[in-house]
């Protein structure tokens, strides 16, 4: 199949990858770039753990074409943890996590809400996160993690 | 009655003197987890060299194969090979041995697997494998376990006979039943006669799926040299190198040519554990020798696939007195275990054995059936059957309660099973917080205080109920670990329990912290490599805290042996002052000195002559129940000792209940969980938090629904919907209990899958007394209660 190339900056660095038109961001991001902290859970939107920051607003990686990223400003998680945040903190602290692997979308879509709204709410938190399927915690002590972050956070 | 706030698991921390166990110290994997540095088995590089297989699978429950067409497949651009069932005629199975890699004759379920398509890139793989013709002659599915029971024609395994199987199981051949176990105790009739009330009931549960949101992946390499690794997503590396040495052995292998490497899963819950998909990279990877080639479950081969959970049909007998003494019990439960048993009949027996649930019953009749039908093969889940039981069970007792006009706490309390009664089987049951559990969980859902909504179209109800669950493995199901000291004192753990999210690393990190004073941001305990780490059974039945852990406290019992022997020879101080404090070798005998480990547990200790004594300090430690057995009596149950303990367990919820749309929010959720003695009470409440939400899931809203062909309708996330941040109880409270398991490390005993067992009965009891309804089949959803509502308002 025909390949095509395009460019986008991921964590700050400039890309350049080819990929075949029905390639989704994130076959993109995972196959050609190394980029694995999106994960694929479902691959229909369903479970949030591919979410990324897409222009600087988080989207379901495998929903988004790879073209469609031409130009695009990406950041996954391995961008945030080059300086772990104060969320990322809490989360480690409270042992908000189990098996870990819906963090990378919940520490996305959380990092996305704490950056629009510096004091949510205890319902904002849950339905800030509700796109992100986690089948351990019982959500509780994720959603803890978000509210401390956010009282004690900058 | 105590404080359900209680549990003050530092204080006895301190009080035992216990330093590090007891204490909610942070997750070792947390910061992996956090920063997206944790590898999953699909994050792994292979380089371009790497092959994709596609499976094509039956779209039919029931089927005769009578060819397939690989020819078209063949000839497209980047396919390297199709294989077929022919390809591997080998049986395989946990327990018995009634599966082969690929359908052979005929396909049992739709989503099995008939034939693979292996080409250079999944799309090409995918789309090649739209192209390979499978002919099907279409046969009648046997869906109903309760119908498949009676048939004696047009079986779903006609050479069951033939299978091998462990001792402990007895298939019926010529019928579909797999295994049928069954418990004889006292005189049922006997106790039927002497019983005031005997009430009877039946009740129904659907099949549920795992839902991890890590779907099943492997990568097989058969490499030049005939050795083959398994990279898997798995909660039993050990067994799975059992299982494909076995499946294959006609190819050569040994058990050291095949290595299985598990990173980090992405969630377990039963369903990674043994078999299920990855025999197929096993053997896909032989026909493509030199090249690895992966596997990746979509969504909906998840649903269809993997092991699911058994659904039931089980009918109680209950026998009581009127001052509430249970005198009789019979209990029979036909289980819907799947076209494949070699995993669910193990499920089947464990709930034979234990399906009196934790009351004192002096004369028992149980007949767990495991019944073949044309379904996704059955397996573990989250609670081995004992959510399925108990939803029966549990809502059985709250309504004899209630016939004799007793309160179902204090009908809980007396016939609640006590140290040193005799189990259902005949052995005695371990020491238990059970009584101490009930009354906590009581108290905190304020029993006994009348609540009402402040909306009228509302009510509000409440529940107590009570369970227990044991460990169901092989009696000689062992664990081992090793345990070396760098040289800054440093430690590396190596053994094969698994980190499926539930802190199997951290705990093991707390234990040996704990024998060796090295604190745990010291201790590093990786995931498996068959090569590197040693043998575990598996990391399932919530056993691996109590066996491996046992394994672990062991192998650092062996190093601190080592080390103390050491200063012996090297120091000439007396060896029964020494201890070890704040990673350093301290001495009654000699107040003030120290020797830090990090000074010698590598390079030994300089004596007099400047010569050194000792070495490396490695340590190893083994466990396996010697107390246990699995034979006994075929037709009564009676003689052997399967079980290794019960943990027991007490749960409650407040609900309220829309009585217009018979929607239900959890006000509260409490769980009392007897763990023996608390490892880390933070992961414990993080397992409570999380299983109580997956079960009240089951019986909220999750069913797995299929059509009249046995077809699932639901295979993916938008029609199988499993709880988002939305839907958690406004309150969950966790209890932890501490009646010290005698042979359990530090006194810990399992409580993983616990916390999902009795959620379905909670909610059950609590729907009775919101609004007077008994639902007897699974889900309770909204939809079923308004319905049950509006007929009940139209009959009264």
């Amino acid at each position: 199949m025909k390949k095509i190339a395009i460019e986008f900056k991921l964590n700050g660095t400039q890309r350049q990858v080819e990929v075949e038109p029905s390639d989704t961001l994130l076959e993109a991001l995972r196959e050609r770039v190394g980029a694995k902290s999106p994960k694929c859970g479902c691959d229909r939107g369903d479970c949030g753990t591919c979410t990324v920051s897409f222009n600087g607003k988080t989207v379901r990686s495998c929903l988004v074409l790879a073209v469609e990223a031409d130009g695009a400003e990406i950041v996954t998680l391995e961008g945030i943890s080059k300086e772990p945040s104060k969320l990322q903190k809490e989360f480690a602290q409270r042992n908000a996590f189990q098996c870990g692997f819906c963090a990378p979308g919940i520490v996305m879509s959380a990092t996305e809400l704490l950056g629009k709204k510096k004091k949510p709410t205890r319902e904002e938190i849950q339905e800030a996160i509700a796109g992100n399927l986690c089948r351990c915690t019982g959500y509780t002590p994720i959603v803890e993690a978000i509210e401390a972050a956010a009282n004690g956070g900058k | 009655m105590a404080h359900p706030q209680s549990a003050p698991t530092e204080e006895k921390a301190q009080a035992t003197e216990l330093k590090t166990v007891g204490q909610p110290v942070q997750r070792i994997d947390g910061w992996e987890k956090v920063t997206g540095a944790a590898k999953f088995a699909d994050d792994l590089d292979f380089g371009p060299g790497l092959l994709h297989a596609f499976i094509i699978d039956s779209p039919h429950a029931h089927a005769r194969i009578k060819g397939i067409d690989t020819r078209a497949a063949e000839k497209v651009r980047g396919v390297v090979k199709v294989v077929t069932g022919k390809d591997f005629p080998f049986r395989f199975g946990l327990y018995m041995k009634d599966r082969h890699v690929f359908a052979q004759e005929s396909v049992r379920f739709v989503g099995e697997q008939v034939a693979a398509v292996i080409a250079t890139d999944p799309k090409t793989a995918q789309r090649a494998a739209g192209l390979v013709k499978v002919d099907y002659e279409e046969l009648e599915p046997i869906l109903d376990p309760v119908k498949a029971f009676e048939q004696t024609s047009d079986l779903v395994h006609p050479d069951l006979g033939s299978y091998t199987h462990v001792p402990w199981f007895f298939p019926k051949a010529k019928t579909n039943v797999a295994h049928w176990r069954k418990i004889r105790k006292g005189r049922i009739e006997k106790g039927f006669a002497e019983a005031d009330f005997v009430l009877e009931d039946s009740y129904r549960v659907p099949r549920y799926a795992h839902c991890a949101i890590e779907p099943h992946v492997a990568i097989g390499l058969f490499d030049a040299s005939s050795r083959l690794t398994l990279w898997t997503a798995s909660q039993s590396p050990y067994t799975q190198r059992h299982v494909m040495a076995e499946a294959l052995s006609q190819l050569g292998l040994k058990h050291k040519d095949v290595r299985v490497v598990t990173p980090y899963v992405g969630g377990g819950f039963g369903g990674k554990a043994g078999v299920t998909m990855e025999i197929l990279a096993a053997a896909l990877a032989t026909a493509v020798k030199g090249q690895p080639v992966k596997i990746m479950w979509s969504r909906a081969q998840e649903f269809r696939n993997t092991y699911m959970r058994l659904g039931l049909v089980n009918k109680i007998k209950l026998g009581v007195k009127k001052d509430g003494t249970i005198t009789a019990l019979k209990h029979t439960l036909y289980w819907d275990a799947g076209a494949y048993v070699e995993y669910a009949a193990n499920v089947v027996n464990a709930v034979g054995l234990s399906s009196t649930g934790p009351y004192k019953v002096d004369n028992v009749e149980i007949d767990s059936i495991c019944v073949y039908t044309n379904l996704s093969p059955g397996g573990p889940y989250r609670g081995f059957g004992y959510s399925e039981f108990f939803f029966g069970l549990e809502s059985h007792m709250s309504k004899a309660a209630e016939k004799l006009g007793m309160d179902p706490v204090e009908f809980r309390r007396k016939n609640a099973i006590r140290e040193n009664d005799t189990l259902p089987y005949g052995a005695e049951m371990n020491p238990n917080g059970l009584l101490e559990a009930i009354d906590k969980t009581a108290a905190a859902v304020e029993w006994g205080k009348k609540e009402e909504s402040k909306d009228p179209n509302k009510a509000i109800g409440k529940s107590v109920v009570c369970f227990w669950k044991a460990p169901a493995m092989p009696p000689n199901a062992s664990s081992s670990a090793f345990l070396k000291f760098n040289e800054d004192g440093s430690i590396n753990i190596l053994a094969s329990g698994m980190e499926i999210g539930q802190g199997f690393l951290t705990a093991m990190a707390q234990i040996a912290s704990e024998v060796l004073s090295v604190p745990v941001s010291q201790i590093r305990v990786e995931t498996p490599d068959t090569d590197r780490n040693p043998y575990e059974w598996q990391t399932v039945a919530s056993h691996v805290t109590w066996s491996c852990g046992n394994a672990v406290k062991k192998a650092a019992l062996d190093a601190k042996e080592q080390i103390l022997d050491l200063v012996v020879r090297a120091l000439n101080l007396p060896k029964e002052s020494l201890f070890l404090e704040d990673a350093c070798v301290k001495s009654w005998a000699r107040p003030g000195w120290q020797l830090p480990l990090k000074d010698f547990v590598i390079s030994g200790i300089q004596v007099e002559d400047y010569t050194f004594k000792g070495g490396p300090i490695m340590g190893r430690g083994t466990f396996l129940p010697e107390f246990s057995s699995a034979i006994s009596d075929p037709e009564t149950g009676q003689g052997g000792h399967p079980n290794v303990h019960y943990t027991t367990v007490a749960g409650g919820v407040v609900i309220e209940l829309d009585k217009e749309t018979g929607k239900i929010k959890v006000l509260k959720a409490v769980l009392a969980v007897d763990v023996g003695q608390a490892i880390n009470p933070s992961m414990i409440k993080g397992q409570i938090t999380g299983g109580m939400l997956q079960g009240l899931a089951t019986v909220l809203y999750e069913d797995m629904r299929y059509d009249e062909k046995g077809v699932l309708l639901n295979p993916s996330f938008s029609d199988y919907k499993i709880p988002t941040a939305l839907d958690v109880p406004a309150e969950v409270i966790p209890i932890i209990v501490e009646t010290a398991q005698p042979d359990g490390p530090f006194g810990a005993r399992g409580m993983g899958e616990h916390t999902m067992i009795p959620a379905a009965a909670m909610i059950a009891n609590a729907v009775h007394a919101a609004t007077g309804l008994r639902i007897n089949s699974m889900p309770l959803t909204a939809e079923k209660i308004a319905l049950a509502l509006k007929d009940k308002a139209k009959g009264s």
